[in-house]
C-alpha cells in the first residue's frame, strides 16, 4: 500500500466528514511489571524509538483539548512506571480533561494514590487477571500482583476515587466469573468490565490458549446478567459491563465508533493512531513530533484512509449494515485476510469467516498444553529481529 | 419524593463542567460523558450541595423571568437526575 504526506492534497476535499477526538488515550510507556500472556499491546513493542518527553506530552494535551477532546486515559505498558506521572496528571486537569488512570495496581502506593487525588486524577481503573490469587499470578508472571492489586483496590476507593475493576476473560479464568464478580462487590467497584479479551498483540498469538468454548461464554453471560438482576433488586449500583465476544457473533463490532471518529490514541514514541492496534496496519502514520494533533486528526493520510466507505470492496460497499459496523475492525481484518480492506472476517457474508469458525472449533479441543507466550522484553525481541528483515 | 426544602448535591461519581467544544454543560464519569439539554445545564448549574430547591427555582426565575411550570419542570428534573445518581437528596432541617 502506497503512502504519502498529504499536505494540500486535493484529494482531501472528498475527505468524508469526521467527528471531535473526544477520547485521547496516551499510552505513555510500553515499559510494565506485568507479562500477561493475553495483553493486546503490540508483539514488537521493545522495538521503540525514544518514549515522548514531559513536554511533548503536554504539548499533545493541549492540542487535543482544542479538537475537543474531554477524556485523558493514561495507559500503556503500565503508566506509573512514568516518574512524571504527577506531572502529566495535573497539566491534563489543568486543562479540563477528565482523567482516568488504567493501571495494573503493581507500582502503585498510599502515598501516590493521594498525590495523585490532589493533582487532580478523576479515576482509577485497576486491572486483575483472576478472582484467583495462583490462577491471578500464574498469568500476571508475578508472584506478589494479586495481594498488591487487593491492596490497592482497596485504597482507592478509601480515598474516594470511582473505581473500575477490569477483568479480561479467557478460558482460564471466565468460568471463576461468580468469584469475579463477587470479589468486585467486596472491592466495592463503581462499574466492572468483564472484557472478552481482543485478540490483538500478544492475545493474537496466545489465541489458541486463550479462547473459551461457546458453551464458557453463555455460561459467563447467564450467571452475569443473574447477579444484574440481583444486584438492582438490592439497590447496589456497581454496574457490570459484559464486553460482546465477537468472536461467537456472526456481524462484526462497529469498531472504534468508525476510524478516526472519536478516538485517538498516542502511542509511547508519539505516533498518532486511531486505534491502540493500527500501528500492525501497512500503513503510515503521522507523529505527534513532526506534525500537530489537529493536521493529524483533520488531514493525516492515516486518519482519513478508512474513514466513510470508499474504500470498502464486496460485500461490504452493497452491504446496508456498513452505516452501522464500517465493516468491522481494519486490523482484524488484515491480521487474519491479510487484506486490511476486507470486512472482517467475523462477519458470516466475509469470504473469510472459515477462519473464525476454525478457531470456534479449536476452542471445543482441549488443551495440548501448550506453552503460553509471556509479554516480556525478551519475547518482544523475537518480533522485531524477524521482521527487520522483511 | 423531593420537595421545595430538599437539598441537592452531585454525585461525587460525576464532574460537572462547562464542555465549550460541545457547546453544553457535560457530566462527566469513568471513561464516559454525558451531554445536557440547555434547562438540565441550568439546572444541575446551580446544584452546589447547601442551595435547596426552592433556592434553585428563586435563582432561575431571577435569571429567566418567571416561567410558567418552572417549579415543576425543575422538580421533575431533579427526580429523574436522582434516578439516573447523577445526584443525591438530603432534606433542609427548616420545613
Ligand atoms: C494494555 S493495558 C495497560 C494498562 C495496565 N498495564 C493494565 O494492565 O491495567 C490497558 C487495559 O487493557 C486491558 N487489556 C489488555 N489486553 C487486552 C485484550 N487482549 N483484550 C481486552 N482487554 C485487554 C487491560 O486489562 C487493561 O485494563
Ligand atoms: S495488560 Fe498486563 S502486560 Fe499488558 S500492559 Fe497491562 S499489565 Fe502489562
Ligand atoms: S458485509 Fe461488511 S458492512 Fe455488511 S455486515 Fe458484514 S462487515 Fe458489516
Amino acid at each position: 500500500m502506497s503512502s504519502s504526506s498529504c499536505n494540500g492534497s486535493p484529494s482531501l476535499n472528498s475527505v468524508p466528514t469526521h467527528g471531535q477526538p473526544l477520547w485521547l488515550l496516551a499510552e505513555l510507556t510500553y515499559k510494565c511489571p506485568l507479562q500477561c500472556p493475553y495483553c493486546a499491546n503490540p508483539l514488537d513493542f521493545a522495538n521503540r524509538n525514544t518514549e515522548l518527553t514531559t513536554e511533548e506530552w503536554i504539548k499533545v494535551f493541549e492540542e487535543g483539548r482544542k479538537l475537543g477532546a474531554v477524556q485523558l486515559g493514561f495507559s500503556g505498558g503500565e503508566p506509573l512506571v512514568r516518574q512524571d506521572l504527577v506531572t502529566l496528571i495535573s497539566e491534563a486537569r489543568r486543562l479540563g480533561y477528565y482523567t482516568n488512570l488504567i493501571t495494573s495496581g503493581v507500582g502503585l502506593n498510599e502515598r501516590k494514590v493521594a498525590e495523585f487525588r490532589d493533582a487532580g486524577l478523576d479515576h482509577i481503573q485497576v486491572s486483575f487477571q483472576a478472582a484467583d490469587e495462583s490462577v491471578n499470578n500464574m498469568l500476571a508472571g508475578s508472584q506478589k500482583a494479586f495481594n498488591q492489586k487487593l491492596k490497592m483496590a482497596r485504597e482507592v476507593k478509601a480515598q474516594g476515587y470511582p473505581m473500575v475493576l477490569n477483568f479480561v476473560t479467557h478460558r482460564h479464568n471466565i468460568d471463576q466469573i461468580d468469584r469475579i464478580i463477587e470479589l468486585c462487590i467486596e472491592l466495592e467497584a463503581d462499574y466492572v468490565e468483564l472484557a472478552t479479551c481482543q485478540y490483538y498483540g500478544w492475545a493474537y498469538e496466545n489465541r489458541e490458549n486463550l479462547l473459551p468454548t461457546r458453551a464458557q461464554l453463555e455460561r459467563a453471560e447467564r450467571i452475569t446478567n443473574e447477579y444484574r438482576e440481583k444486584l438492582a433488586a438490592e439497590g447496589n449500583p456497581i454496574k457490570l459491563i459484559f464486553v460482546t465476544p465477537d468472536y461467537y457473533e456472526e456481524r462484526p463490532k462497529g469498531c472504534m465508533n468508525g476510524w478516526g471518529q472519536v478516538f485517538l490514541t498516542v502511542t509511547p514514541d508519539g505516533t498518532a493512531l486511531p486505534c491502540h492496534s493500527a500501528k500492525m496496519l501497512p500503513i503510515e502514520f503521522p507523529n505527534v513530533r513532526d506534525n500537530s494533533l489537529d493536521h493529524i486528526w483533520n488531514e493525516s493520510f492515516g486518519f482519513n484512509h478508512f474513514r466513510g466507505y470508499e474504500w470498502m470492496k464486496e460485500p461490504c460497499r452493497s452491504c446496508d449494515d456498513k452505516e452501522k459496523d464500517f465493516g468491522g475492525c481494519r486490523c482484524q481484518a488484515y491480521m487474519m485476510t491479510g487484506d486490511a480492506t476486507n470486512a472482517d472476517p467475523v462477519c458470516s457474508k466475509s469470504e473469510h469467516h472459515h477462519l473464525i469458525t476454525d478457531a470456534r472449533a479449536e476452542a471445543e479441543q482441549p488443551l495440548d498444553s501448550s506453552k503460553m507466550l509471556y509479554r516480556n522484553e525478551r519475547n518482544s525481541r523475537v518480533f522485531f529481529s524477524s521482521s527487520e528483515f522483511e | 419524593m423531593i420537595s421545595n426544602e430538599s437539598i441537592p448535591t452531585l454525585n461525587t461519581m460525576f464532574r460537572f463542567q462547562w464542555e465549550q467544544a460541545q457547546n453544553s454543560y457535560v457530566l462527566l464519569y469513568p471513561e464516559g460523558m454525558i451531554q445536557l439539554n440547555g434547562p438540565a445545564g441550568e439546572i444541575l448549574a446551580l446544584v452546589d450541595g447547601e442551595k435547596p430547591v426552592a433556592g434553585i427555582v428563586a435563582d432561575l426565575k431571577g435569571k429567566f423571568g418567571d416561567v410558567d411550570g418552572l417549579e415543576s419542570d425543575v422538580l421533575e428534573f431533579l427526580a429523574e437526575a436522582h434516578k439516573q445518581r447523577w445526584i443525591e437528596i438530603s432534606r433542609s432541617n427548616v420545613g
